[in-house]
């Protein structure tokens, strides 16, 4: 169920140390190991504050609340845009991995792989994908972290683009593999939202590497983690994929 | 102590109804339990990107690390709400609520607050509650509401935009969050303080009388 055909689309591009940020790179049970507010632990017992017990439940939680969101989300609602004079900068860096660990995405070799429910499967050269309709949105994103920044983005509709290619939009996820190994997964509504954004320019330049050359995935409706970078492939499924962080605990639908 | 003040509005009944209803008890211990859960995660989500020039020592945050924290946070927040929404409802359709809580007249407020910082302030009869208590326990109400509505719009800036607009968008209603957080636990401190001072009150929260 995990990994879509995607994840070695272009093997020599992937895989940098996935497990860089984990606090342990092992731990799969990310809850293990952390002793914590004792009062809590004391009346429940450490079993269910630490354990694979509460770790199952949690996560069952946590898809409860993808099903909130995806009901508390209104396709027609906008998120709130700003002037020029708010943008954040200089805009923050963030990601598992330093900045000069980036992925070089060689432009002239790039194609955006496609697969999945979509009738025209051809890939895309980076000169065909500047050719679609772009837009900018100054807009604000907002960290899992907890911290925000408003930014600029510049880019074609990731809707327009799904039509061009004959997606089957009644699908339920669309994901996206990254350059660097990374991958994230969302809902189809989300990805038809008019303000998401398949993303070249950041702040009127060519996106740069450190802000995920040739292309980010721009969703101000979402957390930031939700917005890929070095995106090389993307994939129209019915199949829950899961991505990077999802498969870490963070939220699935992540939305805002 | 102001039974003592009015022996003669004491009701006849005051002595077979319990200090505190068995909803009382049954809902405050669950919110005892999630209140702390929040604030153990709540803490640990703050350090991921902390507000302020300081972090929470990692002894008293749980989940281990912001995913863990976000998971307890974003569970416990249910059955902060769920069990939140019982109680005021109960305590709005009793008229517990008018009835222990009102009036904060802020004459008796002066007069139950000197008396309290001078050790003077009694605590004869539990149901009925001094000025302080009266304003205390308003006010945490109130926190809680501010908590959970800032809160909410933290997580929903966008579906809840007007929401968040009340605390002067995303970045304002984190602080109002954080400070709401700091005032619960201010409250958490005296009113277990109390609570050991005035052990017959801990004994009314479990066993009702």
């Amino acid at each position: 169920m995990r990994r879509s055909p995607l994840s070695n689309a272009d093997a020599g591009l992937l895989i940098k140390d996935a497990a860089k940020l984990l606090p342990d790179p092992s731990r799969r049970l990310f809850l293990r190991n952390t002793a914590s507010l004792g009062a809590l632990a004391l009346l429940t017992g450490c079993d269910i504050v630490d354990g694979p017990s509460s770790e199952k439940a949690l996560r069952v939680v946590s898809h409860f609340n993808d099903w909130v969101q995806a009901r508390l989300f209104n396709p027609n609602r906008l998120a709130e845009t700003y002037p020029e004079s708010a943008i954040t900068r200089p805009f923050p860096f963030n990601a598992y991995y330093p900045e000069e660990a980036a992925p070089d995405v060689d432009e002239d070799r790039f194609k955006l792989v496609l697969d999945g429910l979509i009738a025209r499967k051809e890939p895309w050269t980076l000169e065909q994908l500047y050719a679609l309709p772009q837009e900018t949105q100054i807009t604000r994103l907002v960290c899992v972290e907890g911290w925000s920044a408003i930014g600029k983005w510049t880019g074609a509709r990731l809707s327009e683009f799904l039509r061009r290619i004959g997606a089957d939009t009644s699908a339920k996820y669309v994901h996206f593999a990254c350059a660097e190994g990374y991958s994230v997964s969302i809902d189809m509504p989300t990805a038809l939202h008019a303000q998401t954004q398949m993303t070249f320019r950041f702040d009127d330049q060519i996106l740069p590497t450190k802000f995920g050359f040739p292309m980010r995935i721009r969703m101000p409706t979402k957390l930031g983690f939700k917005n890929p970078k070095h995106v090389i492939g993307l994939a129209v499924l019915n199949t829950y994929t899961g991505g990077y962080w999802e498969d870490r605990g963070y939220n699935w639908f992540s939305g805002l | 102590m102001s039974g003592a003040a009015e022996p003669g509005t004491v009701a006849p009944t005051a002595a077979d109804r319990p200090v505190h209803p068995l909803y009382v008890r049954v809902t405050h211990w669950i919110n005892a339990l999630a209140v702390l859960t929040m604030l153990g995660s709540g803490w640990q989500i703050y350090n991921a990107s902390p507000l302020f020039a300081f972090t929470f020592p990692s002894g008293i945050t749980l989940g281990g690390w912001l995913a863990g924290g976000l998971l307890w946070h974003f569970a416990a927040m249910w059955v902060l709400i769920a069990n939140g929404l019982v109680y005021v409802t109960l305590g709005l359709a009793t008229g517990r609520f008018r009835e222990r809580l009102l009036p904060i007249r802020p004459g008796e407020l002066v007069r139950d607050l000197g008396a309290a910082l001078t050790g003077r302030l009694r605590h004869d009869d539990l149901a009925r509650y001094n000025a302080v208590q009266k304003l205390l326990y308003a006010g945490i109400l109130l926190t809680g509401l501010v908590i959970v509505a800032s809160g909410l719009a933290i997580w929903k800036p966008v579906q809840l935009r007007e929401l968040a607009v009340l605390f002067g968008g995303y970045e304002g209603a984190r602080l109002v969050h954080f400070f709401a957080m700091v005032a619960i636990v201010l409250f958490l401190v005296l009113h277990v303080v109390m609570a050991l001072i005035v052990p017959k009150s801990l004994r009314a929260m479990i066993r009702g009388r």
